[in-house]
């Protein structure tokens, strides 16, 4: 007896789409279970971890806000090898407010995120021409400048850094901020991506000449792009560095660039949900592997390959072409 | 007294290192005007099209449009003035729906200072002026993602997207290479429908029969130089256009 998959998802995808998805609950719960689920997961999981657990989940969480703002670039055609640059900005900046100045976090981490995406922009407006490797190379070169500038000019606590900073009123509102922050980042992010202007700006990444040629000023844009991205960073940067209450060079480390891009490349370019899925995956596979010493790079860049042979696509394109793609197996006669 | 032409090229040169890709090119082209643009392949015509346009800075000479100085502007400020042009290699954003591929230009500035504003329901804007390419409104064509539709259909969108932005100078590189004459016979009067409403057109053609037809004018260029330059059956007699299409007489 022969057998074949027969497709039957047509039913529920017109009855999901649009308006009408408000017809039944079920319908309602097809469409907003992948939003909520996680969601409220995330929400009860950070009330539930131990406090170890806790601190690798505001980890995950810097890595997947880092993840959706290379995402946000190379969606633009702008490969960023240098996250560690808005990262470690927005460390300093924080830092820097924090300690000479005496202001409190919740004004330190706002005009950090905003300062910290207009540096960065103006430090990579004169290289918004290169395209493609030229650029990249220049992301990755700047924040190891940078730690060289504050190494040999001893300039902000030179090697040592700055320590003794202000702390967060408390674990759970470090968590808390943290994670709705990354959530409305995700949603807000993803939105701006499906509007007018994230078509401009995927436009540009696919021919920025015929873009041009709509009357477009490709340069605006792509600025645009790179303060939303590099504001995203330095929030990260930022933040952190009030958990820590230190800020040093290591905040311009390769693990702030390189990490996000192995997190967008496993969980899928493209849709910035990939992205953060894919630091949900590598940022705690990482602590679970620490156990292993010397091997456990090893392991680590086993898995890496793994997941990018067997899902080339990225885990967060399977898992939503699984979801919408309802199957039975049926007798062929 | 003559109007002023709504383009005036003078002089006009380019090099490339040591390649002369224009040299000392000048011409008029009146409003409403058909002007065909030939030549042999390297001949300088799509580098022509590309200093008119802003894609290229001329290394010398003057472009005028409605009497204003567009040398060496930004491209995007030059489609704003109202011209706009096709490529070659069609550049499609091939990620994007062929709808969405309208989309980019229905947001440009210059269709927004046309209209006053936003289109209200762009898909729908987008859908009509496919339509009017040639994409049936029926099928599903309109729905593809650009990389999945065949040439023919890829030429259309590059012409619909520069009808979008309801220019006064459309520049044709080449629409009709790569396409079937019934393909050709098809787009013809789209270009015909184009004139009637007073837009001029610049076309770069190696179709000569069919280029021929709808012309008023023909410039042929050689090794950047403008050879000939008047009718289609005048210019094509000339010995100069001879010499340049089928090489020195042995």
């Amino acid at each position: 007896m022969q057998k074949r998959k027969e497709r039957i998802d047509r039913g529920i995808k017109v009855r999901s789409s649009d308006v009408f998805a408000l017809s039944s609950w079920r319908e309602m719960l097809y469409v907003a279970a992948p939003r909520l689920l996680p969601i409220v997961g995330l929400l009860v999981l950070s009330f539930t971890l131990s406090i170890y657990w806790q601190r690798v989940l505001l980890s995950v969480c810097v890595f997947a806000l880092l993840a959706i703002s290379w995402d946000i670039l190379a969606q633009t055609g702008m490969i960023s090898l240098g996250q560690a640059l808005f990262f470690g900005t927005g460390a300093y900046l924080a830092g820097i407010m924090n300690h000479y100045w005496g202001w409190p976090p919740y004004i330190t981490i706002p005009l950090a995120t905003i300062f910290g995406g207009l540096l960065c922009t103006a430090f990579l407006i004169p290289v918004l021409r290169l395209r493609g490797i030229f650029f990249s190379m220049v992301t990755l070169v700047l924040p190891l400048m940078l730690v060289r500038i504050i190494e040999a000019t001893r300039i902000f606590g030179g090697t040592e850094g700055i320590s003794g900073l202000t702390a967060l009123p408390s674990r759970w509102v470090e968590i808390y901020v943290l994670v709705i922050v990354l959530w409305a980042a995700l949603f807000g992010f993803r939105r701006m991506m499906n509007s007018d202007f994230g078509l401009i700006l995927k436009g540009i990444n696919d021919n920025d000449r015929s873009v041009m040629n709509a009357g477009i000023n490709i340069y605006w844009f792509k600025i645009q792009a790179l303060f939303i991205a590099s504001s995203i960073g330095a929030f990260a940067g930022a933040f952190l560095t009030h958990v820590y209450l230190f800020v040093g060079m290591p905040v311009f480390a390769l693990d702030y660039s390189i990490l996000p891009i192995a997190s967008a490349v496993v969980g899928g370019i493209g849709t910035l949900a990939g992205s953060m899925l894919g630091a949900f995956i590598l940022v705690p596979l990482s602590e679970i592997l620490r156990g292993l010493g010397g091997l456990r790079i090893v392991i680590y860049g086993l898995f890496l390959v793994v997941f990018t042979v067997a899902i080339p696509e990225g885990v967060f394109h399977y898992i939503q072409r699984k979801y919408h793609q309802f199957e039975r197996w049926v007798e062929v006669e | 007294m003559e109007a002023s032409p709504l383009l005036n090229v003078s002089k006009l040169y380019k090099n490339f290192g040591g390649v002369q890709a224009i040299h000392d090119l000048s011409f008029d082209l009146a409003e409403g005007e058909l002007l065909g643009l030939i030549g042999p392949n390297g001949s300088g015509k799509t580098t022509a099209v590309n200093l008119i346009t802003g894609f290229v800075k001329p290394t010398e000479g003057e472009v005028l449009y409605r009497g204003q100085n567009i040398t060496g502007r930004a491209p995007y400020k030059i489609v704003r003035l109202g011209i706009a042009r096709t490529f070659q290699m069609v550049k499609p954003f091939y990620q994007l729906p062929a709808y969405k591929n309208m989309i980019i230009p229905l947001c440009s500035p210059r269709v927004k200072q046309l209209i006053g504003g936003k289109y209200g329901d762009r898909d729908a804007v987008a859908l009509d002026l496919l339509e009017e390419v040639g994409f049936e409104r029926d099928a599903y064509v309109a729905y593809k993602t650009a990389s999945a539709l065949p040439q023919g259909y890829l030429k259309r969108l590059e012409l619909a997207k520069v009808i979008a932005l309801n220019p006064d100078l459309i520049i044709l590189d080449e629409l009709f290479s790569g396409l079937s004459l019934a393909e050709v016979a098809s787009i013809v009067p789209i270009i015909e429908k184009l004139r009637q409403e007073g837009k001029s057109i610049i076309m770069i053609e190696h179709r000569l029969k069919e280029l021929f037809r709808i012309a008023d004018r023909v410039i042929v260029l050689n090794y950047g130089e403008k050879i000939a330059e008047g009718q289609a059956n005048e210019v094509m007699e000339s010995d100069a256009v001879k010499k340049a299409y089928l090489g020195a007489e042995a």
